[in-house]
């Protein structure tokens, strides 16, 4: 059975045709005829504006449009392919089926880049009611606690963490809040869409930035300030209860955000972020904490289950960073990064679609194989511009899903005469973390919830014009990697050219040009003084902690697909039934394995970092696997095999699939940690 | 071009999407060389909008045979200004369905008789051919399923529409075409709230029903983790 991107049915005929006619529009962009004159003179294009339809040149009428329109300057021969916006060339959703509609057209690069605020502090006496180490029983402006146990912290280690109520001015305030917003692009409605408001700025989507330092910790009331589940008031999508998981963060469980602790409105929750090194209750580190277990780059976002997905791609994301004296924000100290915020960037990516007749974001909710959108935001635009000095800079990528992978390149020479250049960058961090030196890399490749720092050095560029180009060709919400019988349905060779994925284990990176253009960089700006290090010099950052412990238990996580339905061992995700116990710091290995042919699974623990230690027996070959990892990508047919020491805090933490779709859909297990652990080695 | 009309064109297009293809939102631009998207006066963004893209994507007025013999229209009789849960399962099924429908009994079990009044449980066949509504009754009987919970078959073209509809579908054709390996999830929405998530048929009866109660009783109170104070 055949579909297109309508979700019809359509013979065997139809969907070679839709096969074919991404085969003429990948040729005809290779050839470099990309603009209008060039097809009205091959003749295919009519008078009216549409292509011959006997060419079979669309698929998908829509999307078709902006792949073969010029940027507006006739004399260009190399446009960018996905200028005028949407799918590019080559990230062919011709043969993908679904229920997914194509996105209005909208003109890119005409939105500068937004950054987000630096998060503002709210005083404490504007808590009310106070907070309190317990949950707080009174109710005050705020609403009521939601929270349900003590703070961990000032509780178990009183000498280590003040109470609630004595962080001195270290208290923020964060509505999770509707509001309407014109700046995804001048080509769309104004769209009412979910974020945060830390009382100083207005709402944002993503919210504001945190800027947290070690040592300092700190108490964010999150106030969910949506409307109340009981009213008509979604626009569609979205379930107006919150728990706001700080992704990365080294949180007592009470403050994780955890799944199952969802709240509505008229509720709050105090989480405590201790903002304290793993390990500071072992024997080795004992109160300070492992140095070689610092974070930077951390995140926040809705963790409703099983409306996770929607949540957050109704905007309740934001960034967290997190500095101490080597990683200061302050180029002329520490480890001498770019300087936040100035030079220092934090980018959240997110796919979204927009319908076609209400220009209105719209989420697929009956999806269960994870969802690609065919526009491309940079915090919260559409393809937004980015004016920058020519000096090194630090950008903070993070991939807010829902199902995307990314493939970043820095190109050049778009929209000349000449062939698109690829330019090198400096990677410093994976996930949450600084790696032990930069690696230079022509590319990096981020899954849902992953992050990576980088530094790219525009110097060298003044004047120039550079995109991050994505060009890694996802065709549906499975991963990286297409079904085989999609690419080759009945081993029918010809339709290898659908995709033209050669070798389905392995993703298919477009050439340079054809892929999606998300972020344009114009080397336009003043030149000023760059004290930063230069990452070419090799710097050393922090060590990788040790991975030679004998670990207490190894236990395996199969993630699978049974009939549909996305399982961790043979079981779902099952708020009220944790699946195993870890015993406080001691070290485990963890397995994890796909048996599934097609799907990829980014895979995210909280609590603790890992390191992998082998893919199928390999040691990591990639940079981005030889750090400390949060998330780590399952691919098919593999088992990866992570180290992780579980430290300080305790009781329930989640394992997940991070294609939130997959997770909202089960992928999901609860365990624990607490002074005692069991041994299950299959949960 | 007017805006009306291209509207009509658009939804053409997506009716036989195969026969043309737009290549500029304004005809007036060709020649021109001008991108630059038409700005054109969309439509208001409201609720009921919301609530009836959803209602033309997803929830299509198939007509439907109950168990009993009787008529229904998918979205005007049966989803419409309810919650409800939505499954699939055949007949002669002999692994994921038995396993799927003997966990919804114990799932209606646990929501009483909440079920066929805040929220309704239906469940449709995969072969309609062959699951006769003599079949699909003796198949409900055997689960002791209670009032409130309905099977259903149809015109085989129908019942694929609806299938695909509420995405009870794989991205590869070929296992799709395999109903021993079709979905087992259990799809629930809040129809008037526009909630609407899916769980897995097979996850323990006690969260289903729980998941269950939150759609059709949706509140601000707190999360399982509070009620409880479980750790």
């Amino acid at each position: 059975m055949y579909y297109n991107v309508f979700g019809e049915k359509v013979s065997r005929r139809r969907f070679k045709e839709m096969c074919e006619a991404a085969k003429n529009r990948r040729e005809l962009i290779a050839a470099g005829l990309t603009s209008r004159r060039d097809l009205f003179k091959m003749g295919l294009l009519t008078a009216g504006g549409m292509l011959v339809a006997k060419s079979g040149l669309s698929a998908r009428a829509q999307t078709a449009t902006p792949q073969i329109t010029p940027t507006g300057n006739q004399t260009q021969t190399n446009n960018p392919p996905s200028s005028g916006s949407n799918t590019s060339a080559g990230t062919n959703q011709n043969c993908v089926p679904g229920n997914q509609t194509a996105s209005p057209k909208v003109t890119p690069f005409v939105t500068q880049l937004p950054v987000m605020p630096v998060a503002a502090h709210s005083g404490l006496a504007t808590f009310s009611p106070g907070p309190t180490n317990q949950p707080n029983p009174s109710s005050g402006s705020d609403g009521r606690e939601a929270r349900a146990f003590a703070h961990q912290g000032p509780t178990n280690y009183p000498g280590l963490f003040p109470a609630a109520n004595l962080l001195g001015n270290n208290y923020y305030k964060f509505h999770q809040v509707p509001f309407t917003t014109s700046q995804m692009s001048p080509n769309l409605p104004p769209q009412t869409i979910w974020g945060f408001d830390d009382g100083t700025h207005g709402p944002h989507s993503p919210g504001p930035t945190y800027k947290a330092t070690y040592g300092v910790p700190q108490i964010t009331r999150n106030i969910n300030s949506l409307p109340p589940t009981t009213q008509v008031n979604n626009t569609g999508f979205g379930m107006p209860q919150v728990t706001t998981h700080l992704h990365n963060g080294h949180t007592p469980s009470e403050s994780d955000g955890n799944p199952c602790d969802f709240y509505g409105n008229g509720f709050f929750c105090d989480q405590y972020y201790p903002n304290v090194l793993a390990g500071f209750s072992t024997q080795q580190f004992r109160n300070t904490g492992d140095i070689n277990e610092a974070l930077s780059t951390l995140w926040y976002h809705d963790h409703r289950v099983d409306f996770t997905s929607q949540n957050t791609y109704k905007g309740l994301v934001g960034f967290y960073c997190l500095f101490n004296n080597f990683d200061t924000g302050d180029e002329g100290t520490g480890f001498h990064l770019p300087s936040f915020p100035q030079f220092d960037i934090p980018l959240a990516f997110a796919d979204k679609i927009f319908d076609p007749h209400s220009g209105q974001l719209v989420f697929d909710l009956f999806n269960l194989d994870g969802i690609l959108g065919d526009q491309f935001l940079v915090n919260g635009v559409i393809q937004p511009f980015f004016v920058v000095s020519p000096r090194r800079y630090r950008f903070r990528l993070l991939d807010t899903g829902p199902s995307r992978f990314y493939q970043f390149f820095l190109t050049g020479n778009i929209g000349s005469n000449i062939n698109p250049t690829t330019n090198p960058f400096f990677l410093i961090g994976t996930d949450g973390n600084l790696i032990p030196n930069p690696i230079q890399v022509t590319s990096v490749r981020i899954g849902p919830a992953e992050r990576v720092d980088v530094i790219i050095d525009f110097t060298n560029f003044a004047g120039q014009t550079l995109y991050l180009e994505n060009r890694l060709n996802q065709i549906n919400g499975q991963g990286p990697v297409a079904v085989d019988s999609l690419v080759n349905p009945n081993q029918d060779s010809n339709n290898n050219e659908c995709v033209g994925i050669s070798n389905s284990s392995q993703p298919t990176i477009l050439p340079a040009g054809t892929g999606n253009l998300i972020l344009q960089f114009q080397v336009t700006g003043p030149r000023v003084r760059d004290n930063s290090v230069d990452p070419a010099t090799n710097p050393r950052f922090y060590s990788l902690p040790t991975t030679t412990d004998a670990p207490r238990v190894v236990r395996t996580f199969k993630f699978d697909r049974l009939n549909g339905q996305w399982s961790v061992n043979g079981q779902f995700m099952d708020c009220n039934h944790p699946r195993f116990t870890v015993q406080q710091n001691t070290s485990e290995r963890w397995l994890l394995t796909n048996l599934t042919g097609d799907w990829t699974h980014p895979v995210h623990i909280h609590l603790e970092e890992h390191q992998i230690l082998n893919r199928n027996r390999l040691a990591p070959a990639v940079p981005t696997d030889q750090g400390r990892k949060d998330v780590t990508q399952l691919h098919p047919n593999e088992r990866v095999e992570l180290f992780f020491r579980f430290r300080d805090w305790l009781h329930k933490y989640p394992i997940h699939c991070h294609n939130v779709v997959h997770e909202d859909h089960a992928m999901m297990a609860i365990w624990n940690i607490e002074a005692t652990g069991d041994m299950i080695q299959v949960p | 071009m007017p805006d009306v009309s291209r509207r009509k064109f658009f939804s053409f297009t997506a009716a036989a999407p195969l026969t043309a293809a737009v290549l500029s939102q304004s005809a007036a631009a060709a020649g021109t060389g001008s991108t630059a998207p038409v700005q054109k006066v969309w439509p208001p963004a409201t609720q009921a909008s919301a609530r009836k893209r959803i209602q033309e994507l997803h929830l299509p007025n198939l007509p439907l045979i109950s168990h009993e013999g009787k008529r229904y229209l998918f979205y005007d009789d049966l989803v419409k200004d309810k919650a409800v849960s939505l499954n699939f399962f055949f007949a002669n099924c002999d692994e994921i369905c038995p396993l799927v429908t003997a966990n919804l009994a114990r799932v209606q079990k646990i929501l009483g008789d909440q079920v066929g009044r805040d929220i309704y449980m239906y469940s449709f066949t995969l072969k309609p051919k062959e699951d006769t509504v003599d079949v699909i009754r003796e198949y409900r009987a055997k689960y002791g399923a209670q009032p409130g919970w309905t099977f259903f078959t149809a015109d085989p073209k129908d019942m694929e529409k609806l299938r695909a509809a509420i995405g009870f579908t794989y991205p590869d054709p070929v296992i799709d075409k395999d109903a021993t390996q079709h979905i087992g999830n259990i799809r629930f929405g809040n129809e008037p709230l526009m909630y609407w998530s899916a769980c897995p048929g097979m996850a323990h009866a006690t969260w289903v029903a729980e998941t269950l109660e939150y759609c059709m009783h949706p509140n601000d109170n707190l999360g399982p983790a509070f009620a409880g104070a479980k750790r």
